[in-house]
């Protein structure tokens, strides 16, 4: 069992809102999902060559202060580095490829979450609620996001097999459920020169997708082979930079439900994470059918 | 006339717990015959387990088996229902003026579900002798394995309805998608039409009985057949 959540909000003048509105949700959902929690946001870093890469480390009292120095003396790129607890944020001119050289070079213990115009990753062990508590969350400004609460049942508990997953750039993907052949998928996917970094089931999909739409297809398209090609249980809840997509397998075993109103489209895995937001009660609620592809551009 | 006393509980002050056993210990201590439940947001388990002949009024969306167990009482949830709601009913009768998610009524032994919206997939999966009336349409695999009791679907039916069915019967109204294994339809006799206009009679929903199609088992599957070689 897994928790999903995402929330898209429509009027730029509430985006404010994001992190305030999408916190109870994932606290409520630490019920189906008590071990670890990730959540991607996206807030675009402007026009230019500026890319944001999320990075985390798990050693306790990791000096990213150190990190920092050590990127504008090794690089010739300018960089702009925070950092919260386990998670440091770089925005960067730096090319994805040099700085992920780079840090498995010179600070192998630190893992880059996630690359994009906009996507920023946070995901750690620990309760949901906590989890929200130690990156301020509540506090979060973004057109949307997607976050999951997990309970691991095939691979282990760590902050790298938590979600989201990402792959490519500004495209991230929660899972609740299980796929059955995540290996033939990926031993299909190494051929193709498509490296993994775990050996969880969820990063077979995310990489499949991701994999499709560098080869030219849309996302939805992507989908389309995922539904033949994905054997298992999903649902599967996506972003990239521009939108939200929402899809379950041919059986529906996982929930998901989605409320809309004139302000968000939110989705949850159950309904009384929703039960809080603003306007619920007059909210066109639904859930979504099997295999069918739902989206929600910005 | 004996005078009613209205309870009012509001789930943002108790918990579901206290709730259920105010519902199970209290009653019939008390001369209370309704009870409301306000802000119940979606919460699992209300009102599970009851036994005693009261009337719940549940104001807004509950959560994951609503209702579940009942015997006797009357349950009017007003909004929507999550998976499983009134799942092994035993009597009396449970009412949601939403939708419901998956397996609405699952193993439901006795008793009326009856639900105005829309059910989601596994509507009635495993029905042991209850009956469930849906004003809208079912999901796919609904009366799955049901076993007694009577399923009826003013509209449309999703893909795979009554697979692997025993004796329970299903009646549908509006289109069916497709029928699972061994689901077949057949004719309407007139004690399928009296069943009908019976339970459309207890919901209040005005159609006419002739507007409904039976499915039941075939009961091909009820002996092995060695022949089949795993195809059916």
């Amino acid at each position: 069992m897994c928790g999903i959540i995402g929330l898209l909000i429509k009027p730029e003048s509430k985006r404010d809102r994001l992190g305030e509105w999408v916190t109870p949700m994932m606290e409520c959902m630490g019920d189906r999902g008590p071990d670890s929690a990730g959540l991607a946001v996206f807030v675009p870093v402007g026009d230019g060559p500026l890319r944001r890469f999320s990075l985390f480390c798990g050693q306790p009292g990791f000096d990213w202060q150190e990190l920092g120095q050590a990127f504008q003396r090794d690089t010739a790129c300018q960089g702009d580095l925070s950092w919260i607890e386990n998670h440091g944020r770089l925005i960067s001119s730096i090319a994805p490829r040099s700085l992920e050289e780079w840090l498995s070079r010179e600070f192998p213990s630190v893992h880059l979450l996630s690359t994009g115009r906009s996507i920023e990753v946070y995901k750690d062990m620990g309760h949901p609620a906590e989890i929200a508590r130690r990156y301020g969350f509540a506090d979060i400004a973004a057109s949307h996001c997607v976050g999951h609460t997990r309970m691991a049942t095939e691979s282990a508990v760590s902050p790298a097999h938590a979600h989201p997953f990402t792959a490519g750039q500004d495209f991230c993907l929660v899972h609740n459920g299980s796929l059955s052949n995540p290996w033939s998928l990926r031993r299909r996917l190494e051929k193709r020169g498509v490296d993994f970094e775990t050996d969880n089931d969820t990063e077979a999909a995310c990489r499949f997708l991701e994999w499709r739409m560098r080869e030219g297809e849309s996302l939805e398209d992507a989908l389309k082979a995922a539904f033949i090609q994905l054997d298992g249980f999903y649902t599967l809840l996506m972003a990239t930079a521009e939108k939200l997509v929402l899809v379950r397998d041919a059986f529906a075993c996982k929930p998901a439900v989605v409320a809309e109103t004139e302000d968000y489209v939110a989705v949850s895995s159950e309904f009384r994470s929703l039960a809080h937001l603003p306007g619920i009660r007059s909210a066109e609620l639904f859930e979504p059918v099997p295999e069918e592809i739902y989206s929600w551009s910005l | 006339m004996e005078s009613v006393a209205l309870e009012s509980i509001d789930l943002q002050k108790l918990s579901v717990r206290q709730l259920n056993q105010f519902l199970h210990h209290e009653i019939g201590t008390q001369s209370l015959s309704r009870v409301e439940i306000l802000n119940p947001k979606g919460l699992h388990n209300i009102a599970v387990g009851l036994d005693a002949p009261i009337r719940v009024d549940v104001r807004g969306h509950g959560g994951y088996f609503l209702g579940g167990m009942n015997r006797q009482a009357r349950i009017v949830v007003h909004g929507n229902v999550g998976w499983s709601v009134a799942e092994n009913m035993m009597s009396g009768e449970v009412r949601v003026k939403g939708f419901a998610s998956q397996c609405a009524g699952a193993s439901a032994h006795g008793g009326l579900l009856f639900i105005e919206g829309s059910a989601s997939s596994r509507c009635g999966i495993s029905l042991k002798g209850g009956d469930i009336v849906v004003g809208g349409h079912v999901g796919h695999m609904s009366a799955f394995m049901a076993q007694a009791g009577h399923l009826v679907v003013c509209g449309d039916a999703g893909a795979g309805l009554g697979d692997s069915l025993y004796e329970a019967v299903i009646y549908v109204r509006g289109r069916i998608h497709s029928l699972g294994a061994d689901a077949r339809e057949e004719p309407m006799a007139e004690e399928d039409y009296a069943t009908v206009g019976q339970l459309l009679n207890r919901t209040g929903l005005d159609y006419s009985p002739r507007d409904f199609k039976r499915v039941a088992s075939a009961k091909t599957l009820y002996h092995w057949n060695v022949d089949a070689d795993q195809q059916y």
